[in-house]
């Protein structure tokens, strides 16, 4: 079974983040595989175990996204495909998804495209559903649990109203959320074995997909402003030496909650 | 007045709080029309009708609620090709984001997810977000296609608008494509017999400091009328079900009243909380890095903490 897994470059979430002067987000910080990718590719290695077949990893980003793709290899995973072209930059999620709906079927539209349940940094969780509307391929999104046997892809998803358990022939788009599985660690081996692991670097050309239709200026979203929230300030912290709870009721009660 | 359509979030026509809210900031823009899709609109019609729909368009077979979110997409993208809507409104919970994913690459336009308000701008639509865990406010606008924007609860208050709601049923016929990912079991959440997290006015939240035992969390909650929330440490723990995790891979909430005990407040759970309008936390570490977005924190035993308060809480209700 050959598995295709998208992975993002994404600013550490624990670093302050803010905007650029063209309103784009500043990604000129150190940045990291998106943890909620791991379970991804975490799947995507147990399925192949399981059977047989190959793992590759997808990412767009510029120079320093190959560090996602980096460890997804040393985690695992068999070759990966990075696009990197400045033309996509600022791409809204619309253009995002053209551009890796492309790589994939340009990689060879595989049994399975895995993605994690949302990004650690846009965290919209709309690329899968996307991506299954582009490639014409059922959609097995949100996924808590996951079985692949016969042609087909059965997963549990745990909504809000309801748990659904969800099926749908191969080949599919999913994704999987923070529930599904613990990620694995890279080895040592796994590190080692990472550096020979082929990476193929892909442009916008490479993929036929006109420039004009990605990036800031084919975005079919325009950010109006941004304005920083002023820091919340921190309210009274008291110690409880026996009437801690007496004075948190004293404070809803003038807070007006009861 | 053009129409700005509204997909329903309902269970069997039980209208949820949300629709109304949706409602609500259709009429800022245009005419709300209401999308309905499954059983129950007869039950609905009226809450509908009561919040502003002029109009209800309701679809109900095994096509369009036996598959997975493709068919409602479709559904709607027929409805704006041919209504030609100044927007498309769709609560913002996993299934609304991704009918409205879908429905954007269909129509060719542009998506706006989490949106916290709508107005009409000078310019058309406009949204505005809270982003990076809520320390920025972003106002953003569609420049392509319909405006398609996923809308979070509690983004405005509901207001009353008498209208027709007049039933409009629509059989479209779902291609084969939207078929691809069947439905092949649902199992209704057993109604906790507390506010849903979502509609809350008032939430508390146990985590690891409760070390399993949400007696005293619950107590608290029950005083205050609150929906019970959980840390991702405490429902990784098994402690409290995955639909109460509050966290940026959980549920994000944004209550009048937060009250956090024995959480942490590590930023995975803050992303879910933090623009709560008032926050409360209770924990034995004066270094819980919660208490830097507190109203008011006590540093103490939640054990002790919230019964006390609990007591006092029932004490001035008599």
């Amino acid at each position: 079974m050959n598995i295709v897994v998208c992975v993002k470059y994404v600013p550490d979430t624990q670093a302050d983040r803010h905007f650029e002067d063209d309103n784009t987000t500043d990604r000129t910080g150190d940045g990291l595989l998106s943890e909620l990718d791991e379970y991804a590719i975490e799947e995507a290695l147990k399925l192949v175990e399981a059977d047989s077949g190959e793992v590759t990893v997808l990412t767009i980003g510029p120079a320093g996204a190959a560090d996602a793709l980096k460890k997804a290899l040393q985690m695992g995973a068999d070759r990966g495909i990075h696009i990197n072209d400045d033309a996509i930059a600022g791409s809204d999620a619309v253009g995002t998804s053209l551009v890796l709906a492309e790589a994939i079927k340009k990689a060879g539209t595989p049994d399975l495209v895995l993605t994690g349940m949302a990004s650690t940094d846009g965290t919209m969780g709309v690329l899968p559903a996307m991506l299954a509307e582009r490639l014409g391929l059922p959609q097995v999104t949100m996924s808590a649990t996951l079985a692949v046997a016969d042609g087909s892809v059965r997963a549990r998803r745990d909504g809000d109203a309801a748990s659904e358990q969800i099926v749908a022939a191969l080949p599919a788009v999913v994704s999987v959320t923070d529930q599904i599985n613990e990620p694995r660690y890279p080895s040592f081996k796994g590190i080692m074995a990472a550096k020979k692991k082929p990476v193929e670097t892909w442009s916008l050309g490479d993929l036929g997909v006109d420039a004009a239709s990605v990036g800031l200026g084919g975005a079919y979203t325009e950010v109006l402003s941004v304005s920083k929230r002023p820091p919340r300030e921190q309210g009274e912290i008291i110690t409880d030496e026996g009437d801690g709870g007496t004075k948190l009721a004293a404070f809803l009660a003038a807070r007006k909650f009861i | 007045m053009a129409d700005v359509f509204v997909l329903v979030d309902h269970a069997n026509g039980v209208v949820r709080k949300t629709t109304a809210e949706l409602l609500t900031l259709a009429a800022r823009v245009g005419n709300p029309v209401a999308i309905f899709v499954g059983p129950g609109v007869e039950k609905a019609q009226p809450v509908l009708a009561r919040f502003g729909a002029t109009r209800v368009f309701a679809m109900d077979n095994a096509d369009v609620t036996g598959y997975l979110v493709a068919p409602q997409a479709e559904l709607l993208a027929g409805l704006v090709k041919k209504f030609q809507p100044a927007a498309v409104l769709i609560p913002a919970n996993p299934a609304g984001k991704e009918i409205a994913a879908r429905l954007a690459i269909k129509t060719d336009s542009g998506l706006i997810t989490d949106a916290i308000d709508v107005v009409a701008g000078d310019g058309g639509v406009e949204t505005t977000q809270s982003v990076f865990a809520g320390s920025y406010t972003v106002t953003a606008r569609v420049t392509k296609g319909t405006p398609i924007i996923a809308v979070k609860p509690n983004s405005a208050a509901p207001v009353e608008s008498a209208a027709a709601a007049q039933v409009v049923p629509v059989n479209l016929t779902i291609t084969e494509g939207g078929k691809g990912a069947k439905i092949t079991e649902s199992s209704p959440r057993v109604a906790s017999g507390r506010p849903e997290l979502n509609e809350a006015a008032i939430i508390v939240s146990g985590g690891r400091g409760t070390a399993g035992d949400f007696d005293a969390v619950e107590a608290f909650a029950d005083s205050l009328g609150a929906a019970v929330g959980a840390s991702r440490a405490a429902v990784d723990a098994g402690w409290y079900p995955h639909t109460a995790q509050i966290g940026q891979t959980g549920k994000q909430v944004s209550p009048q009243l937060y009250v956090a005990a024995g959480i942490s407040g590590a930023i995975q759970h803050r992303a879910g909380m933090q623009t709560s309008k008032t926050i409360v936390a209770v924990n034995k570490d004066p270094e819980a890095p919660i208490f830097e977005l507190v109203d008011f924190g006590v540093v103490g035993d939640l054990f002790s903490v919230l019964p006390q308060a609990t007591a006092e809480v029932e004490a001035s209700k008599a």
